[in-house]
């Protein structure tokens, strides 16, 4: 593509329009944070008129904001671990191996990813709830259960996304591999898994993103023991106030982590979401 | 900043992946059922066994008067799926209303999603000064958590308080009548614009990516013809992310269609009839006025829906492509 | 290279043993399954005050004095009313409840339909204290009428009409008796130009919203249930108690359109205690926030929220407020009986009556939510004789959500422009009847 006059004043355009729109809420949502809740409930202002750090300090403690961020954090990186875990045997298979029932299983699995959450919500607990009576595994109520659940989430499109990935990896190379007297879980081991870094690694930020953001289920999974953030957040609106200024302190908070790990993931990123979209 | 693709030189062989899949007829038989072992079970146990109890209660008369003993329901046939559907009752109008919302909103979103992240990837397909923070930029709208985003969105469409009307009544003076977004009919163009918001860097991303795999002496060959941007993009970009764009549409419709977090988050409990997207409004027949049956009934049709939509799909797209 | 040592670990344990071995959760709180003598108590509190943490600053030192006093262990979850509702209806559905749970009583006879919660018989009840305690009107909100009780009063509230003292003196108008004086009232101290209004109401907030449908409908006379648990939705005191409250924002305009966004009780207690506005509608727990928004308890006054010259019942307020129920399945029926009795005797009333803002739910106690003998006397007055409880039949939970939608939905079409007539109110309640019907 050149670069005529055209072309770089629909850059222009395009870069302006966007950046405002995606700039636009995390500005107001960082001076909000800077704001007493009394600025925040009147008109808005561009810039607060009354700076204070105290949402920064509050939030702490009209929410348990701390055990909230942890149990988010144990939860979505051990469902991603193991989602990514779980897919990549699954997708090597798929990818790999000619089997019966290979069709019966992606055909199955991609349509779970139509399944209304709304619909296994509850049948979902009465069966978590029965685990526990039957065989006492607590499902309900733990950071396990909340594990299981999102880690299942995240595994159609993630297998789907891999075994395309995988198929991308010339065959040649893994076979070069079991000459070596590699057996094929050493062919994945050391030759398809380290060409398809990327796409793995793609796969771990939709996982985590998938579990970090799940609002339905925690809703009802959930306990003081192992509430995420998701539901967590909204227990700042109380019966007597909504602290809205310590909901956006709070957000930004929790977010910078993960902002700055997406960020050093994307380069990765970008190649792993080519190569598996384009099957 | 380049790219990594060249670890796996992806979009180029969509030919090579035809091929069936094998290894070496040596290898033993149930290694593949090993692998696939974890992620069966744990679909059964989350998805599949959940799902039949699913339909299962779409079939029972599952009311407040039974849940605490489910076996005590009595059977009721297709009635709650009559109920569901009929049209001239208050609970189907309801849910047909809701249908009507929901394929609205899914439609403009996907489109807006697709037109805004295609917009930035051609933008930002030539090399310049910025173009990492740029992009950089442009993700952070997916990295953050999906309700700190929603629930910015949400105090800044306040009506009298928020950013929105601040801008659009008292800094630009457009109008000098405060707008409600998140009652009445406006309500629909907010969720619609704070979906896209979620959603259009997913598409960006995705076709980005798409953009970096197409060869660049196919453009410099048009350029030599004479061909202009936009014709260069009708005619080597949009026909080279095909395959691309047809997986990301599929996906962005199937999300934003059972998209539960938006409304949720966005307008809590006093959704407006214009924003009651078919998942909420299915939450909230479950949940709130304790028919589950009649909900799980109205999820399997949602469920049946979404199938014939995708099979439509996959057939007609698969039909083209083999054409082509 | 770590990560892929971490997920080849990780694929490992996912294919070579069960996935248990990720263990590493604590275990939640469980419920009763402890043994027989330890005994631990689950109590799933509302939130009352003003934040979750603030509640269980409030309680625990409360439940102390209860272990001190039995032996038994309370474990204790504040849950917000958001999460509330879906907690126990999955409480209910699974069986892993908690021994001990505060429901909105609006809820009472729909949970008493579930079956799931242990019916206050003569026994039970003479465990409690005897229910001769309680303030009548408050205890019969514990389930359909002519049953046990499945739930017994513990936080008393009621709608009051606060206005402010020195906006009113300002107009030189004087605390309403009826409807037609209060809005008189409230059209003088409405002043656009000043974005002063009369009134704040939570038009946004539909549990709010059909409150106040029940209490004018109730003023004039009219029912939302007939005796046999049919809804009566369309009856004309019912329309007509629903316009005349829509009226205070459609043809009266004493209140701002924005209201109409109000999706909980306490933007309008802010606009308030911030001076925005001179009156507003609310339960006798909205001081707390009252006052922490600036305004002191000396500023307002409150009187009966008032009916129409020549009403038919001068009911002002619905019986509102927290109830107490126990789950049936409880292995520990003495003990949650015992921690009944405990939460509704007169020193614990005492004791957490202030911080919650809450009227006391016995017989001749005093209220003690605040220090203004004014105040207190109006609210107790309102309480014991001008309330009546909501309709005390399984299909309450779906009267709130359909009515209140319905408004919610007809404030925001006033709000936006449009109208809505005598008519457009009967359709829009006849469409709830036919919901509640439907799913019947």
């Amino acid at each position: 593509m050149r670069e005529t006059r055209g072309f770089k004043i629909y850059r222009a355009v395009v870069l302006f329009v966007l950046g405002l729109f995606v700039l636009i809420p995390l500005y107001v949502m960082a001076t909000s944070s800077l704001k007493p809740l009394k600025d925040v409930q009147g008109a808005f202002t561009w810039w607060p008129s009354n700076l204070t750090l105290a949402p920064f300090v509050d939030m702490w403690k009209t929410v348990p904001l701390a055990r909230y961020f942890v149990n988010s954090t144990i939860v979505s990186v051990v469902a991603t671990v193991f989602s990514v875990a779980i897919a990549i045997l699954a997708a090597f298979a798929v990818s790999r191996f000619r089997f019966r029932g290979r069709t019966v299983f992606t055909t199955t699995v991609l349509s779970t990813q139509m399944f209304p959450g709304v619909l296994f919500l509850l049948p979902l607990f009465l069966i978590f709830v029965n685990i526990n009576n039957s065989i006492g595994v607590q499902l309900v109520g733990t950071r396990l259960g909340l594990i299981i659940t999102y880690l299942t989430f995240s595994l159609p499109f993630s297998i789907w996304m891999l075994a395309g990935y995988f198929d991308s990896i010339p065959r040649e190379l893994d076979e070069a591999a079991l000459v070596d007297g590699c057996g094929p879980m050493g062919a994945l081991g050391r030759v398809v898994l380290p060409a398809a870094r990327p796409g793995v690694i793609a796969v771990a930020i939709y996982s985590f993103m998938t579990a970090w953001g799940e609002v339905l289920f925690a809703s009802v999974m959930t306990t003081e023991a192992n509430r995420t953030l998701s539901v967590g957040l909204r227990q700042y609106s109380t019966q007597t106030n909504v602290y809205w200024n310590q909901i956006m302190a709070a957000a930004l908070v929790v977010s910078i982590p993960v902002v700055i790990g997406f960020l050093l993931a994307q380069r990765h990123f970008v190649a792993g979401v080519t190569a598996g979209a384009v099957k | 900043m380049s790219v990594a693709t060249q670890d796996a030189p992806a979009a180029a062989e969509p030919a090579k992946r035809k091929r069936a899949p094998e290894h070496r007829p040596g290898l033993s038989r149930w290694l593949p059922y090993l692998l696939l072992a974890p992620a069966v079970l744990l679909e059964l146990l989350i998805h599949i066994i959940p799902m039949l109890v699913g339909i299962w209660m779409s079939f029972v008369k599952l009311t407040k008067f039974f849940i605490a003993n489910w076996s005590a329901a009595p059977w009721a046939g297709l009635g709650n799926y009559k109920v569901a559907i009929d049209f001239d009752n208050a609970v189907g109008e309801g849910l047909l209303k809701s249908f009507g919302v929901t394929i609205a909103f899914s439609l403009i979103t996907v489109a807006a999603s697709w037109i805004l992240g295609m917009a930035a990837a051609v933008a930002l397909q030539p090399t310049f000064r910025g173009r990492s923070i740029v992009r950089t930029l442009f993700l952070v709208p997916y990295a953050l958590p999906a309700y700190a985003g929603i629930l910015t969105w949400n105090f800044m469409l306040q009506r009298d308080t928020g950013f929105v009307n601040h801008v659009l009544v008292d800094n630009l003076g457009l109008t000098s009548n405060r707008p409600f977004w998140l009652i009445g009919g406006n309500a629909l163009t907010s969720l619609i614009v704070v979906a896209t918001w979620k959603l259009w860097t997913f598409a960006f991303l995705t076709l980005m990516a798409g953009l970096q795999s197409i060869p660049r002496d196919l453009y410099e060959a048009a350029s030599v013809d004479g061909a202009g941007n936009i014709r260069q993009w009708r005619n080597i970009t949009l026909p080279s992310l095909r395959p691309v764009n047809l997986v990301l549409v599929l996906v962005l419709f199937l999300w934003t269609f059972s998209d539960f977090n938006t409304p949720y988050v966005l307008f809590g409990t006093a959704q407006p009839p214009a924003g009651d997207l078919i998942t909420f409004h299915i939450y909230n027949a479950s949940f709130l006025t304790w028919n589950f049956g009649t909900g799980a009934a109205m999820s399997v049709l949602l469920l049946i829906f979404l199938m014939i939509v995708t099979g439509i799909y996959l057939f007609v797209t698969g039909r083209r492509s083999r054409r082509a | 290279m770590r990560l892929r040592s971490l997920v080849a670990a990780a694929a490992v344990t996912a294919l070579g043993i069960s996935l248990a071995a990720c263990g590493g959760s604590d275990s939640g709180d469980s419920s009763g399954d402890s043994s027989g003598g330890d005994q631990t108590l689950t109590y799933w509190a509302s939130n009352q005050g003003t934040s979750l943490d603030n509640d269980k600053e409030v309680l625990t030192p409360v439940l102390n004095k209860f272990t001190q006093e039995t032996g038994i262990k309370v474990n204790l979850e504040v849950i917000g009313w958001n999460d509330l509702q879906t907690r126990i209806q999955t409480a209910i559905t699974s069986g892993q409840a908690p021994d001990v749970v505060n429901i909105g009583n609006t809820w009472a006879a729909s949970l008493q339909a579930t079956d799931a919660f242990l019916p206050f018989d003569n026994d039970a009840m003479t465990a409690i204290g005897g229910k001769d305690k309680f303030v009548p009107t408050a205890l019969a909100t514990g389930g359909k009428e002519g049953t046990d009780p499945t739930s017994v009063p513990l936080y008393g509230l009621a709608y009051g009409l606060y206005y402010n003292k020195a906006m009113f003196a300002a107009a030189g108008v004087q605390p309403p008796k009826t409807w037609e004086e209060m809005v008189a009232a409230a059209q003088k101290l409405t002043v656009p130009a000043k974005k002063q209004y009369g009134m704040a109401i939570a038009a946004g907030s539909y549990t709010e919203n059909v409150h106040f449908a029940f209490i004018n409908a109730a003023q004039n006379g009219a029912d939302w249930f007939d005796k046999d648990g049919k809804p009566t939705f369309t009856g004309d005191g019912n329309v007509q108690g629903v316009l005349r409250y829509l009226d205070l924002m459609q043809k009266d305009k004493v209140a701002n359109p924005s209201n109409a966004q109000y999706d909980n009780g306490t933007k309008s207690v802010n606009d308030f205690a911030t001076k925005k506005v001179a009156m507003i509608i609310n339960q006798n727990n909205a001081d707390s926030s009252i006052v922490a928004n600036g305004m002191k308890s000396s500023e307002y006054g409150v009187v009966p929220f008032p009916a129409p010259q020549g009403a038919a019942n001068q009911t002002a307020s619905h019986v509102a407020g927290i109830n107490l129920s126990v789950f049936k399945n409880t292995k520990h029926k003495d003990a949650a009986l015992k921690f009944v009795k405990y939460m509704t005797d007169e020193g614990t009333q005492t004791t957490l009556g202030k911080p919650f803002a809450s009227l006391p739910v016995l017989k001749d106690a005093k209220p003690v939510f605040t220090d203004n003998a004014e105040e207190a006397a109006t609210f107790s007055d309102i309480y014991n004789t001008k309330s009546k409880p909501l309709p005390l039949v399984p299909a309450e939970d779906q009267f709130e959500s359909t009515v209140g939608k319905a408004m919610n939905a007809m404030f925001a079409k006033i709000a936006t422009g449009g109208t809505v007539t005598a008519d457009d109110v009967k359709a829009a309640l006849k469409t709830a009847e036919d919901q509640v019907a439907a799913s019947s």
